[in-house]
């Protein structure tokens, strides 16, 4: 008999994946994905080479940088714009402060406010110097502050209540008072979209709470009356709410009685989104278990009590994608506001194409606002995706 | 506050002179409609608001059609094993997610603007043509052939009747001693899937026996022809409702493709493995084990999509086409009859969106009786 010897050891299969075994695993797996995949190499090299061509050949971009002051502030006086500025310097050190002290995303969050204005301050073309200039100062001041910032956390308190202080110091420091003050007319651009994004998204947020809360409620007045109010403005497209704010309004209010434009927008804004709002709340309180309630009632705290600090921290937590969802659909429906003549971002573009040196620019002009939304939007969902796993939401 | 609220509106509509009423509604209305149905301006207001409503539901229910179709395509490709497919799909879904809706209309409607003139127009195979008047898509139109042939397909269906129930007696005939009473119900379908081999191919050459006897083609494709300075003929979508249709499309697509990634990815892991396990192919566990289960749990996101896109269909007023909200804009401009407008206004989105929510809960629940 023959003695049996292996000579040959087999290695075991390697782990590792090299580019070519990607390359096949992911591109061409079998005869429908590798037709696929050349369907869509075509595709790709068309679609580039046009884009290519009309971005780098065809487009003149020339329109952005010279209208850069107008697409962020509107037609805000120009002698006035330092208070633009000083609203922007002010809100830069906050960022950086808290950036210094809480890290994690706060850090990530600056960090990328402080890249836009470097890239701002960087931009090898001529921007108006005005913007230039705040964009140089915030970006100074944000490295400044954090560097400032970096672990002491006794300045905790004093930046928390710098940023409640923040939005009414903005909206006094924006209008100015007396004879300079400036009319919201005035306001526009980037500026206008966040002014309106951010009311809404603050002042929203209680009163769909509130309304989650009423349609639940014991008492059927109440009910009933949150019911048909979320129903029905859910029932309605936006645009007609706003137009609803500067047709009806005059109607229903007395003899002379008149609401400044920008405030009118931002209420329709809000009790609009406050419906939707509602409603995701509401899908948060029916996923808080009955036994939590009773819980509550048990150890003798208060209907408000219960809701405030056992059932709603619950109920909210595990509505944050829907709810990041309904800010961030929100912050879109800002752009709507320009049907009704106000000059936000996307408004502001009628106010640049009536100027006949930049007519029939409308593809560059909106390919950049567009790129402006996305920026924001995008920003948003990153955000709401990393405060979720934060939270730990599923995990428990 | 309500009596506050009435009687400010009481005192304001008296200085205003414009009396709570509908009767304005029978008035001339005084301006064009090009869009939709034909609308004369010595037509009333009533008829106004009506073609206005129709323009809403045509650009709502074929936006809602081709979103639905684009969004299975996207949302399926995201689960693609393909990583380029899948990335394509990503970045689509992402940028169309995260852009405003109006800025993506405002922007198809600057392309449709920018389409050549009537004489340079884009042909498509000779159908399809592409101008700054809009598409021209041909259509189906029936000659004076078209009533006989009905006939001839009537009488079709008839024979194939016949065919049926002799087959049936003939059945009857032969083997009356086996069946038995109880079993009606499935001796008829099983008639039915026996004779379908009779019936069908004699319906089949009457139907077209009755296309050559006919005088002329009963049926036959319009093509959009140049005459004059005009394409006619065929079917015309102006650049307004293209625009808009695009842009709702695009748009809810994105979001349609998300709702069924999620749907599908919310199938249980272990549905799939049986699936393979016994063998089947990547596309049978797709359509037979994975969307049958996913639909009940797309079906409640994506009724809420479909009266978005029906919603947001008012941005139309943006860029000129002639829904339901801008018709009533422009009643309220020159009747001054704000409340009663609004409210008409209100009922028709309500009557849509209640419509809409119904239809889709019957369908839900219909689903889901089988499924569960």
């Amino acid at each position: 008999m023959e003695e049996l010897t292996f000579t040959q050891e087999i290695k075991p299969p390697s782990t590792k994946k090299g580019p070519i075994r990607w390359l096949k695993d992911n591109l061409f797996s079998n005869w429908y994905n590798t037709v696929l995949t050349l369907f869509a190499i075509v595709f790709l090299y068309f679609l580039f080479k046009g884009v290519y061509t009309w971005v780098f050949t065809q487009a003149k971009w020339a329109v952005i940088p010279a209208n850069l002051q107008i697409l962020s502030v509107g037609s805000y006086p120009r002698e006035q714009l330092w208070r633009v500025a000083y609203v922007v310097y002010v809100l830069a050190i906050l960022m950086g402060l808290s950036a210094g002290i809480w890290k994690g995303l706060n850090q990530q969050i600056t960090s990328a406010v402080a890249c836009i204005g470097a890239v701002i301050t960087l931009l090898p073309i001529h921007v108006n110097t005005s913007v230039r200039e705040a964009a140089v100062i915030a970006t100074i001041l944000i490295a400044v502050s954090y560097v400032f910032g970096r672990d002491r956390q006794n300045l905790k308190r004093w930046v928390i209540i710098g940023w409640v202080l923040m939005f009414p110091w903005m909206m006094f420091m924006l209008r100015g008072f007396g004879e300079n003050a400036i009319s919201t007319i005035n306001w526009g651009g980037l500026l206008l979209t966040l002014i309106l994004a951010v009311v809404g998204i603050v002042a929203c947020f209680p009163i769909g709470v509130l309304l989650a809360l009423g349609r639940r409620s014991q008492l059927p007045a109440i009910r009933w009356i949150s019911i048909a109010y979320i129903e029905v403005v859910r029932g309605m497209p936006l645009v007609t709410i706003l137009f609803m704010g500067s047709l009806m309004l005059p109607i229903f209010m007395p003899g002379d009685f008149q609401l400044d434009k920008v405030v009118r927008a931002m209420i329709a804004l809000t009790l609009f989104s406050a419906a939707y709002m509602a409603e995701n709340v509401r899908g948060g309180l029916q996923a808080v278990p009955r036994g939590q309630y009773e819980a509550a009632q048990a150890v003798g705290l208060s209907y408000p009590k219960t809701m405030t600090f056992i059932v709603l921290p619950q109920a909210l937590r595990s509505v944050i994608p829907a709810i990041v969802g309904q800010f961030i659909a929100l912050f879109k429906d800002t752009s709507l506001v320009s049907i009704i003549a106000l000059s936000e971002l996307l408004g502001v573009s009628d106010n640049i194409l009536g100027n006949p040196k930049w007519t029939g620019l409308k593809p560059e002009l909106y390919l950049f606002i567009a790129v402006v939304y996305f920026i924001f939007t995008f920003a948003m969902s990153y955000v709401s995706q990393i405060v979720e796993a934060d939270l730990g939401v599923g995990k428990h | 506050m309500a009596g506050f609220f009435y009687s400010n509106m009481m005192s304001g509509l008296s200085d205003q002179g414009h009396p709570l009423s509908l009767s304005f509604l029978r008035n001339e209305a005084g301006f064009e409609i090009t869009e939709g149905i034909d609308f004369d301006p010595s037509d009333t207001y009533l008829k106004a608001f009506w073609v206005g409503v129709v323009n809403t539901l045509r650009v709502s229910i074929l936006g809602i059609i081709c979103a639905t179709v684009l969004g299975f395509i996207f949302g399926v490709a995201r689960l693609s094993t393909n990583w380029l497919i899948r990335s394509i799909a990503a970045v689509y879904v992402e940028i169309f997610r995260n852009v405003p809706l109006l800025l993506q209309i405002l922007f198809w409607y600057a392309i449709t603007l920018s389409l050549p003139r009537i004489q340079d127009s884009i042909t498509i195979a000779d159908t399809i043509i592409l101008n700054v008047r809009g598409i021209y898509l041909p259509t189906i139109a029936g000659n004076e052939g078209l009533p006989v042939w009905l006939w001839y397909l009537l009488s079709g269906v008839g024979l194939a009747i016949i065919v049926v129930l002799c087959y049936a007696g003939l059945r009857l005939l032969i083997d009356s001693t086996e069946v038995q009473q109880t079993d009606r119900p499935s001796f008829a379908s099983n008639t039915i899937l026996g004779a379908k081999w009779f019936a069908a191919p004699v319906f089949l050459i009457v139907a077209i026996a009755g296309w050559f006897l006919s005088p002329g083609q009963p049926l036959q494709i319009v093509r959009p022809e140049l005459q004059g300075f005009n394409y006619v003929g065929g079917i015309n979508f102006t650049p307004e409702f293209l625009a808009l249709l695009v842009g709702l499309t695009v748009y809810t697509s994105a979001y349609i493709a998300e709702v069924v990634r999620s749907g599908i990815q919310a199938v249980v892991k272990g549905q799939r493995e049986a699936a393979r396990a016994v063998g089947l192919t990547e596309t049978q566990v797709l359509l037979l084990v994975v969307i049958p289960q996913a639909i009940p749990i797309i079906v409640p996101p994506l009724t809420s999509q479909y009266l978005n896109l029906a919603k947001n269909s008012s941005l139309a007023i943006a860029i000129g086409f002639l829904d339901l909200f801008h018709v009533g804009r422009r009643m309220i401009a020159q009747t001054g009859q704000t409340i009663p407008i609004f409210g008409m206004i209100m009922v028709s989105y309500l009557i849509m969106s209640l419509t809409t929510s119904a239809f889709m809960n019957w369908y839900n629940r219909r689903i889901t009786r089988f499924e569960r």
